[in-house]
């Protein structure tokens, strides 16, 4: 069974978690040999960026020392032989330039997401 | 041909992402398959005649089926004999025997 | 031999609507004879926890009784007894890393603690599975 997850919220609860929970629950079901890929449009194309930095919080003195690094998180995701889709339109709307993305992105367009989608047995989208 | 059902509980007075999950269902049926769009929650509001239910209309009439579920109907007053062209209330159930059939199923 | 549906839930309850049409979900598909799994990742592993407890509601003037505020701990627990008695099964496991940073360890009977591996184990298992994630 060959499954496509994809990502759309983006930044929520990270900074509790120290993940995005989904890029995370992708990692530990690919541990568990599972067939997946991976999508992420609107919001969730940001994770994509090398220069997310969510360093630095503290409350009381209490300092966060593991902070999330989620681009690293999908180039580890990428190095199992998970791919990584990301909506191109979504990119370009944001501003986002080529230039900041890890590498290794597989980009789709929004008007091709039907024809990916029927390419896997299902499609869960978080 | 693949067989796939669409849960939009999101309304696109809310959210401009909903227009996108409309034409991704139109998009789908182009490429051959056959689709179900399953209104539930916030995501039945533009299936009462207003700004937004041009959308859900031109969807259907791109070969989508459009179902909104009648117990959100209901909950949000909107009778299912006012529905805009092409929607249709409909049960929950239907929701549980098309994943029991094996559509494939994304819920937005 | 009956089907087979496996849904993963995110929401806690009382913030949002996905919780309840999920329950929705799963109390047709338990009605219709079909076996059920949950995974219960994230917030929705509070959605069986066993310390919810009604209150009045003073706004409307309703005591304790009168007021019966629902606890999805108890729709929970019907709908498993529900399965039961039909012979199906809805197997509740609580993504428990999920459970440890919220505190959320007390469930009620018949939920069992699990990780990502159970949940693609149920996937794989089963006709089909829904993903209803959060926002």
């Amino acid at each position: 069974m060959k499954v496509l997850n994809i990502v759309e919220a983006a930044y929520r609860g990270t900074l509790e978690e120290q993940d995005d929970p989904i890029i995370w629950i992708c990692s530990a079901m690919k541990g568990a040999n599972a067939d997946i890929d991976v999508l992420l449009r609107g919001n969730a194309v940001n994770y994509a960026i090398k220069a997310q930095d969510a360093s630095g919080l503290s409350f009381g003195g209490q300092e966060q020392t593991q902070p999330p690094k989620i681009a690293d998180d999908l180039v580890r995701l990428k190095g199992k032989g998970v791919k990584i889709y990301v909506v191109d339109d979504a990119l370009r709307e944001r501003g986002i330039e080529p230039g900041e993305l890890i590498d290794g992105l597989d980009f789709v367009a929004r008007s091709k997401l039907a024809r990916l989608f029927s390419g896997y047995d299902q499609v869960w989208h978080w | 041909m693949a067989k796939f059902l669409l849960i939009e509980s999101r309304d696109p007075f809310d959210n401009n992402v909903v227009a996108r999950q409309y034409d991704l269902a139109v998009n789908l049926v182009k490429e051959g398959n056959e689709v179900t769009l399953f209104l539930v929650q916030n995501g039945v509001l533009p299936a009462r005649p207003g700004a937004h239910s041009a959308l859900l209309t031109a969807t259907a009439r791109s070969g989508v089926e459009v179902l909104a579920d009648d117990f959100s109907l209901r909950e949000r007053g909107i009778a299912d004999n006012r529905l805009v062209e092409g929607v249709k209330a409909a049960s929950l159930s239907v929701i549980v025997d098309q994943l029991a059939n094996g559509r494939k199923v994304i819920w937005h | 031999m009956s089907k087979t549906l496996t849904f993963a839930l995110m929401d806690p309850p009382f913030e949002n609507a996905r919780s309840t049409t999920a329950m929705r979900l799963i109390d047709l598909a338990v009605k219709r004879g079909l076996n059920v799994n949950v995974f219960a990742y994230e917030g929705a592993v509070y959605l069986p926890f066993a310390k919810q407890a009604q209150h009045p509601n003073a706004v409307h003037g309703r005591s304790l009784e009168e007021e019966n505020h629902p606890l999805p701990r108890a729709w929970i627990a019907a709908v498993m007894k529900e399965a039961a008695a039909k012979g199906a099964k809805l197997d509740w496991v609580n993504c428990g890393l999920c459970v440890d940073e919220r505190g959320a360890g007390e469930a009620i009977e018949g939920v069992r603690r699990g990780s990502p591996a159970d949940f693609w184990k149920f996937a794989e298992g089963s006709d089909n599975t829904l993903v209803i994630g959060t926002k």
